[in-house]
């Protein structure tokens, strides 16, 4: 019998790993996803039969809240809130691994805890509460229950490396003793892990969101595979290290394109460089064009290819589906429409893509950064819906700019360039943006999804 | 309980893992990063193995504590709610994703 729910474990090991190597490709990725549920499914058989389904009442109770709970808000979030969907996940799969060391801890208590066991008890507590209060702060940031912007106070630095401090003091007391610290130990400990959680997302602003969000994944991912070495389960630790590379990746490639270190981000210079300082404004108001829909319509409408530049902006304002509209418009005169999409744009790695789906964009149009970049000198017009500093030129050369050296996307390069907005303000931040100005671009105010159903009606009127 | 060559074996383990995920996951789209998030997390959700676990084992040796069964009922929860809410959405995030019909 062990044999067998071996074998059951290698192969839901296998079908973990192609169903995440079948999301190399949209035409794939359904069937990967139906392999790791497979894979899923296989394991947590062979994890009843291992376990002889011991306490099974309590299992059934809770597998049943959570598949009713999991499902029900899985069918019911809208794609524009999905930021903070992943967040509550990343936030519950951390949460579970502080629990199982809680629980662990108590039931092995003074018995056969050993060096090894105790280490790797309190990292997955510690990771795991930071996890879980960490994503809960993200998800009430994106949410907008509370600001979305970076809250910071007088020493904060100093506060969070002394909670830090504290709970490796705990930590160290805890392996020395091998668990055998008095409960009020461990409850400052797992208090302290979780207001360490809370205390390194609050000074993170709205937009940087995408790092956040992919570091609390890769932090749910270690604590779970150090969860595998309390059980001694090679499926955890596995699992635990794919979803760990995962969030890793997503946290270099977004950071990267914020052109931020990943040391400035874990280490969190963030709350210094993040938008709080409404800089350099230099006085003079910039001289723009603004434009009404039916001249952006013409222009739009005689172009031979456009490139639509979406941001956070489009999410906000629920333009996806009038983008489409406008584009099938387009299309229906001969004009070759693409996407230009920038890693940061949104608020998770991915989440324009996942917006333009929904409104049934075909994902062969949905360019990234460096092929769009290829494709915006011979584009007639450049179409940016509520995106901004990703567009700022002055990221390429004004050496003085705060966002000097972030790739973005050269929509300066475009013969012409309009930009939607609701109005001057600048973005998050808080950088003036040069390309407002130049004699190619103009400018078209107001909501997205009003802007851009205007131009629909203007182009269709022609 | 777990001697030294067994640790540096599930270390062992964990190395290969580690190289097999960056391996595997640094060839998704930028496209698919979002549902590629919500996979990981449905992946994650294998914490609902490690909650049985603690729970078979607190049941096992006869602890009856109020406190430590809320616990280890709301880990299965929690493991649960990744599990099949992680599926689900990347299910319904991916069938959006279509290729452009072979019109013209």
């Amino acid at each position: 019998m062990t044999v067998a729910v071996d074998l059951a474990d290698l192969l839901a090991i296998a079908l973990f790993i192609y169903g995440l190597h079948e999301l190399n490709s949209p035409a794939t990725a359904r069937r990967g996803n139906r392999f790791a549920m497979a894979g899923m499914a296989i394991a947590l058989v062979s994890i009843l039969v291992r376990t002889e389904a011991v306490g099974w009442p309590l299992v059934l109770i809770g597998v049943t809240i959570g598949a009713v709970v999991g499902i029900v808000a899985a069918l019911r979030v809208k794609m524009t809130a999905m930021p903070q969907m992943v967040a509550l996940y990343n936030g519950a799969g951390g949460g579970a691994a502080a629990l199982i060391s809680t629980v662990e801890h108590s039931v092995t208590y003074g018995g056969a805890m050993n060096d090894v066991l105790a280490v790797s008890l309190v990292l997955s507590a510690i990771i795991g509460s930071v996890s879980f209060a960490g994503s809960i702060i993200a998800f009430l940031k994106l949410q907008e229950v509370m600001t979305g912007r970076p809250i910071t106070y007088p020493g904060q630095q100093f506060v969070n490396a002394v909670v830090l401090l504290g709970i490796v003091a705990l930590a160290v007391w805890f392996v020395a003793t091998l668990g055998a610290l008095p409960a009020w130990g461990y409850v400052a400990l797992l208090l302290g892990a979780l207001l360490l959680g809370v205390l390194f997302v609050l000074p993170i602003g709205g937009a940087d969101m995408p790092v956040v969000i992919s570091l609390l994944n890769s932090f749910t991912g270690v604590a779970v595979a150090i969860t595998g070495f309390e059980i001694d389960s090679t499926l955890l630790i596995i699992c635990g290290a794919l979803v760990g590379a995962s969030g890793t990746i997503l946290t270099v490639a977004m950071s990267r394109a914020m052109n931020r270190p990943l040391t400035n981000v874990l280490f969190g210079a963030f709350g210094a460089t993040g938008g709080m300082e409404v800089a350099s404004a230099s006085g003079a108001p910039q001289q723009i064009r603004t434009a009404g829909a039916d001249d952006v319509a013409l222009m739009l409408a005689y172009a031979s290819k456009a490139i639509f530049v979406p941001g956070y902006g489009m999410a906000v304002a629920q333009a996806q589906h009038s983008v489409k509209a406008l584009a099938d418009q387009l299309e229906k005169r001969g004009v070759k429409v693409l996407y230009a999409i920038h890693p940061v744009a949104g608020r998770m790695p991915g989440h324009m893509n996942v917006l333009l789906a929904e409104a049934n964009v075909p994902y062969n149009q949905l360019l990234d950064m460096d092929d769009a970049n290829l494709e915006f000198p011979t584009a007639d017009v450049a179409l940016v819906i509520g995106a901004n500093d990703v567009t700022n030129p002055a990221a390429r050369n004004v050496p003085s700019s705060p966002i000097y050296g972030m790739p973005i996307l050269d929509v300066d390069k475009a013969a012409n360039v309009v930009v939607l907005k609701r109005s001057m303000r600048s973005g998050f931040a808080g950088i003036e943006n040069p390309l407002y100005e130049m004699p190619n671009s103009s400018m078209l105010f107001g909501d997205a999804k009003a802007s851009v159903d205007a131009l629909t009606a203007a182009v269709k009127a022609l | 309980m777990i001697d030294l060559s067994h640790f540096i074996e599930l270390l062992t383990v964990l190395l290969l893992a580690i190289f097999v995920g960056f391996e595997v996951i640094s060839k998704v789209p930028t496209t698919l990063h979002t549902p590629l998030m919500s996979a990981t997390n449905a992946i994650h959700g294998i914490v609902l193995a490690g909650a049985i676990v603690i729970t078979a084992a607190l049941v096992g040796v006869g602890v009856s504590s109020t406190v430590l069964t809320v616990l280890a009922i709301a880990a299965v929860t929690l493991g649960a709610i990744n599990v099949f809410g992680g599926f689900a959405v990347t299910e319904r995030m991916l069938q959006m994703f279509k290729r452009k019909e072979s019109g013209k």
